[in-house]
């Protein structure tokens, strides 16, 4: 089995327990360890933000700086603008892709 | 019990029934719409990484976790371990754990029903569910959105795939590379509203790009997470 397929098979598991562990098995009138609910609750912040900073920053463990910073920098303007996020993703990439051509 | 009031009554209540049905819809089906640009960046991922079209669709309908798919599949991408990559999206998923929890008691029903629709406990279904207060409108809504989502995120997975994916220099050519740190910006962005939240993403991307020369591809990630121990997390709070 390739590493990909494993990945695939192992995070969906994991991924199931956790989605399942409310509906199966808590039922209604349980609650999580507040320790837990305030880990699930901040985790993805830290962890969203640094694949935002290593997918534009990083090739191949190497810091590089080239056009997917403009489509990043263009991204959040967009966000802040409260566009659409087909907009967003559109920009992102329209404003690569003229860096690029300069 | 029949009288002519109580027919009026029930019209009123099957009118305003009605309008929340519609409004869920309407909700569930532009959130679904929206999902769609990220679903189509995770195909071109996931082609550029040379993962197979059943791998991919294997992480849309098996992971089913927009921000866990995307960190696993990157962290394969940039050749880490399997380990490596299981963990990154499994932080990323912990907090179906939650939701599942909030979720719970409008899901109520025979065991096979609770095996099955707890596949759809992801952000946007939760979000279209906890919405509402009354319990059948908070199932309607985390079905609606739950199945709404599967069904686009699943085609624009393989139309990103098969479509965009098979482009080869012309990703870089039009930009489609860097639709990546863009889908990650915007699902981190509606965090950034808090200055916890602000706090713990500037450390996780510092973490992150100073430690990716330095540790195996993937760690960093995962590393990243640490962050959250400034906010000393295990402590009680008031």
């Amino acid at each position: 089995m390739s590493d990909v397929a494993l990945t695939v098979l192992v995070l969906a598991a994991i991924s199931y327990a956790f989605k399942s562990a409310g509906p199966l098995v808590l039922g209604g009138d349980r609650q999580l360890a507040p320790w837990l609910d305030r880990l699930a609750l901040l985790l993805p912040a830290p962890l969203l933000a640094a694949l935002v900073a290593s997918s534009t920053l990083v090739t191949d463990r190497q810091w590089a700086i080239d056009g997917r910073i403009v489509g990043l920098a263009v991204a959040a303007l967009a966000l802040w603008r409260r566009l659409p996020f087909v907009i967003v993703v559109i920009l992102a990439a329209a404003s690569t892709a003229l860096v690029r051509q300069l | 019990m029949t009288g002519p009031g109580t027919r009026r009554y029930g019209v009123a209540v099957l009118e305003a029934d009605r309008r929340t049905r519609n409004q869920i819809l309407r909700q569930a089906a532009s959130i679904s719409l929206a999902v769609t640009p990220f679903a189509a960046a995770f195909g071109v991922l996931c082609a550029e990484a040379n993962f197979s079209l059943t791998e991919t669709v294997g992480f849309s309908t098996l992971v089913f976790g927009g921000s866990a798919q995307f960190a696993s599949a990157t962290v394969l991408a940039d050749s880490g371990t399997v380990a490596a990559a299981v963990t990154a999206g499994a932080l990323l998923n912990l907090r179906s754990m939650a939701f599942g929890i909030v979720m719970a008691p409008a899901l109520k029903g025979p065991l096979w029903w609770r095996v099955v629709v707890s596949q759809l406990m992801i952000d946007e279904s939760t979000a279209i569910g906890v919405a509402r207060t009354e319990l059948r409108w908070r199932r309607f809504g985390y079905l609606a959105g739950g199945i709404g989502v599967f069904v686009l995120w699943n085609l624009f997975t393989v139309l990103g795939f098969t479509i965009l994916g098979g482009a080869g220099d012309l990703v870089t050519d039009l930009g489609i590379d860097a639709t990546i740190p863009a889908a990650f910006l915007a699902l981190l962005w509606p965090r950034l509203s808090h200055p916890d939240q602000r706090l713990i993403a500037a450390i996780g991307a510092a973490v992150a790009v100073v430690t990716a020369p330095l540790l195996p591809a993937g760690i960093p990630i995962v590393a990243a997470g640490l962050a959250v121990v400034v906010l000393r997390p295990w402590r009680s709070e008031p």
